[in-house]
């Protein structure tokens, strides 16, 4: 599918994507492709307990999140969305530590990396990229400058009513968000046309007097280039944006789920389109942007990284049971206090 | 505070001293300070802005402090809770308003999940200095979902804190430290109480202000419960709106020789457990008294620590005077559902006369 806008068009001036950039696009879908891939393996080899999946959703993560500006913009993620915080230059094993059971939220940090803690209460976060957008604007950052909120959720979070609440929040007091919502055609089993009434996410936005755009998820450029057309719409300060990348979750919702329970593979292989990697390898060899080499080379690199990260993962330890009471508040409280000491007495036996 | 400070509708002129206010006024004063003292306090929800809330508790903020600091929400709790995690997470303090509390409800969800936990989530890097306003509990034959106890609801999430002022003066101090928190706090307002005058202290404004730099206790003894009234033969335990009902109870009691003593337990989370072992240590008897149901009440809590640091000493077990496990009824219900003063006055005689079998 094309790039098609529902509303208005958000568009500005920015030259097209250098091959340098290309490159550097296809080298974080290579390397958000092979861990994620990787982190199902360690779930079955019992590295980690749990993952979610992305196959088939990298170009639209990549795509969107190397458009992100970590000087001043900050994402609001759920918890599908590795290959975002791979493109944002995230510490991955703070990131992945989640899925290792070490600690709810990750272990990275959220201010330096601008990327919000996971969490996985379907829409909980797009409230907070409005709250954090519209503290943009009182701020008042020059034209120009302003920060961006980023949020990322699904057609399944889209039927919650937040959502709602974040879009009307948003577009009455104009706040600098973009809304990228990846329908990756499922919300675990059930499929979008049973979740999204109206036709699409993105033309809900109408409702709004938001901008809204349905862009090809599977294309990493059309994503890069409709995100950041958007930020750019957001920092000059005319509000909101809603973005619809139409994409594909190939196999399971997550390491529990047995898609086989609602849908065949025939249908899999027929309905997920092209993969994204392998289209977009195939453009950079029409165009003559790369060769066997380099695509090689991006291999060679993914793979070490995962290595890297699954040695940094593996040699997490668990938390120090105490900071399980010592994170709870800023200023803890004296019953909190003595349930830690009476913790590290019987347990402890100090 | 600075002396050039505009006095707001209500409220004389006066910089400090002790004055006498409603709790509507010394809430809004203490808004109106806090707002003046820190920049990044917002104040936000529905209604709160131009018409000064229903309470009239914003009254006159948004004229004298601009629409930036003070403004209206559209018509969405979970979009006013939700929002004041991103606030929070840029750096800004927000103090939300739900108009009732029984439409915390709708919010139940960015309260819990999201506000309750992003500090720990985060491992502390994204602290949620928000202070959430509910006015709360009943008294005011309001309509369904206008007079809940939502109290036990709150405490018992980790991560929350929870405080009930009962006179003007604590209402404007408690909220200029609730404020000044790192941790989010929900603020429980007790509404039928709002147009009682009271004598406020204002001359320890520049205190709260340092509790707001240092974190410590501003002198006024702010972080845990007050003696509402001293008394050798029984504790009371009470808050909010009870806290002033079970006065006039102490008052009557007297008449026949009881002498109670009233403890003003002020926050429910932390409970000042210290204070109830004190009081109870002394009076070797307690009954608290809650509008909140009685069924995992906070009154059940209560009674647990005063069990855990008296039982050797008790004379009774603890009792509790406490509204019904029924939905809160309407207002000619109401004075039924409230304990009143009879009730508490029957509560007192149990634990008087209890005899071990
Ligand atoms: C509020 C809430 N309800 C239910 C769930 C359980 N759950 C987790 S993911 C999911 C489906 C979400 O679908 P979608 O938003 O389309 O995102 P996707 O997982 O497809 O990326 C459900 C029902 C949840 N996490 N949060």
């Amino acid at each position: 599918m094309t790039t098609k806008a529902v509303l208005a068009a958000v568009d500005d001036d920015a030259a097209p994507l250098t091959h340098h950039q290309l490159r550097e696009l296809y080298t974080l879908m290579a390397a958000v492709r092979h861990l994620d891939t990787s982190a199902v393996a360690w779930q079955r080899q019992g590295i980690i307990p749990g993952y979610a999946p992305e196959l088939g959703q990298e170009a639209a993560q990549v795509g969107s999140g190397y458009a992100v500006d970590r000087t001043r913009d900050f994402v609001f993620p759920t918890y599908r969305e590795m290959g975002v915080a791979r493109a944002m230059g995230l510490d991955m094993v703070g990131y992945m530590s989640t899925h290792k059971a070490t600690w709810h939220g990750g272990m990275y940090n959220p201010l330096e990396s601008r990327f919000a803690p996971i969490q996985a209460v379907v829409a909980g976060s797009v409230l907070h990229a409005v709250g954090w957008a519209h503290g943009q604007t009182l701020s008042g950052h020059a034209e120009g400058e302003t920060g961006v909120a980023m949020t990322y959720f699904g057609d399944g979070a889209s039927s919650q009513g937040d959502v709602h609440e974040a879009m009307n929040f948003a577009a009455v007091m104009k706040a600098p968000v973009v809304f990228f919502i990846q329908n990756n055609g499922w919300a675990i089993s059930l499929p979008t046309e049973r979740q999204v009434a109206g036709g699409s996410v993105a033309a809900r936005a109408a409702g709004y007097g938001i901008p809204s755009l349905q862009v090809d998820g599977n294309d990493v450029v059309a994503v890069f280039e409709a995100t950041r057309s958007a930020l750019a719409h957001c920092r000059a300060g005319n509000g909101p944006v809603v973005i619809e990348a139409m994409t594909y979750r190939r196999g399971p919702h997550s390491t529990a789920d047995d898609p086989g329970r609602y849908r065949t593979l025939d249908e899999e292989r027929t309905d997920a389109g092209e993969d994204p990697l392998e289209r977009f390898r195939q453009r950079l060899l029409d165009e003559g942007v790369a060769d066997e080499a380099f695509f090689a080379e991006a291999q060679r690199k993914a793979e070490e990284e995962e290595e890297a990260i699954r040695t940094g993962i593996e040699d997490l330890g668990p938390r120090p049971g105490a900071e399980m009471f010592g994170l709870v508040f800023q200023e803890p409280t004296p019953a909190l206090q003595s349930q830690a000491t009476a913790w590290r007495e019987e347990s402890e036996h100090v | 505070m600075s002396e050039t400070m505009t006095a707001l509708p209500g409220i004389e002129a006066a910089a400090a001293g002790v004055q006498q206010l409603s709790m509507q006024q010394a809430l809004n004063r203490a808004l109106d300070e806090i707002l003046a003292e820190n920049p990044k306090a917002v104040i936000f929800g529905e209604d709160c802005g131009r018409l000064g809330g229903v309470f009239r508790i914003t009254d006159g903020l948004q004229a004298k402090h601009g629409e930036d600091r003070v403004f209206d929400t559209p018509l969405a709790e979970s979009g006013i809770l939700g929002m004041s995690v991103g606030l929070a997470v840029a750096g800004f303090h927000p103090i939300p308003e739900v108009q009732f509390d029984g439409f915390a409800y709708p919010a139940i969800n960015q309260i819990v999940c999201q506000i309750a936990r992003m500090n720990y989530r985060s491992r502390g890097t994204l602290p949620m200095p928000i202070t959430l306003r509910v006015p709360s509990f009943g008294g005011i034959r309001a309509p369904e979902h206008h007079g809940e106890s939502l109290e036990a609801l709150f405490a018992h999430v980790p991560g929350l804190k929870v405080v009930s002022p009962s006179t003007p003066n604590d209402a404007y101090h408690l909220l200029k430290y609730a404020a000044a928190r790192p941790d989010p706090v929900i603020f429980m307002e007790p509404k039928s109480r709002y147009w009682q005058k009271g004598p406020v202290d204002l001359t320890s404004v520049d205190a709260a202000t340092a509790a707001h730099d240092g974190g410590a206790d501003n002198g006024s003894n702010l972080t845990g419960a007050r003696v509402a009234r001293e008394g050798r033969h029984l504790t009371l335990v009470a808050w909010g709106a009870m806290v002033a009902r079970c006065l006039q109870v102490a008052e009557l009691a007297a008449e026949d020789g009881i002498d109670v003593e009233v403890l003003d337990l002020r926050w429910l989370k932390p409970i000042d457990a210290e204070a109830l072992a004190t009081s109870v240590g002394k009076t070797r008897r307690a009954v608290v008294v809650h509008e909140a149901p009685l069924t995992s009440g906070l009154g059940a809590e209560v009674a647990q620590l005063i069990t855990q640091s008296c039982f050797a000493t008790l004379k009774a077990p603890v009792e509790r005077v406490t509204g019904f496990d029924v939905p809160y009824p309407s207002g000619d219900l109401e004075d039924e559902y409230i304990p009143n003063i009879d009730r508490i006055l029957f509560g007192i005689q149990r634990v008087l006369e209890y005899r071990r079998g």
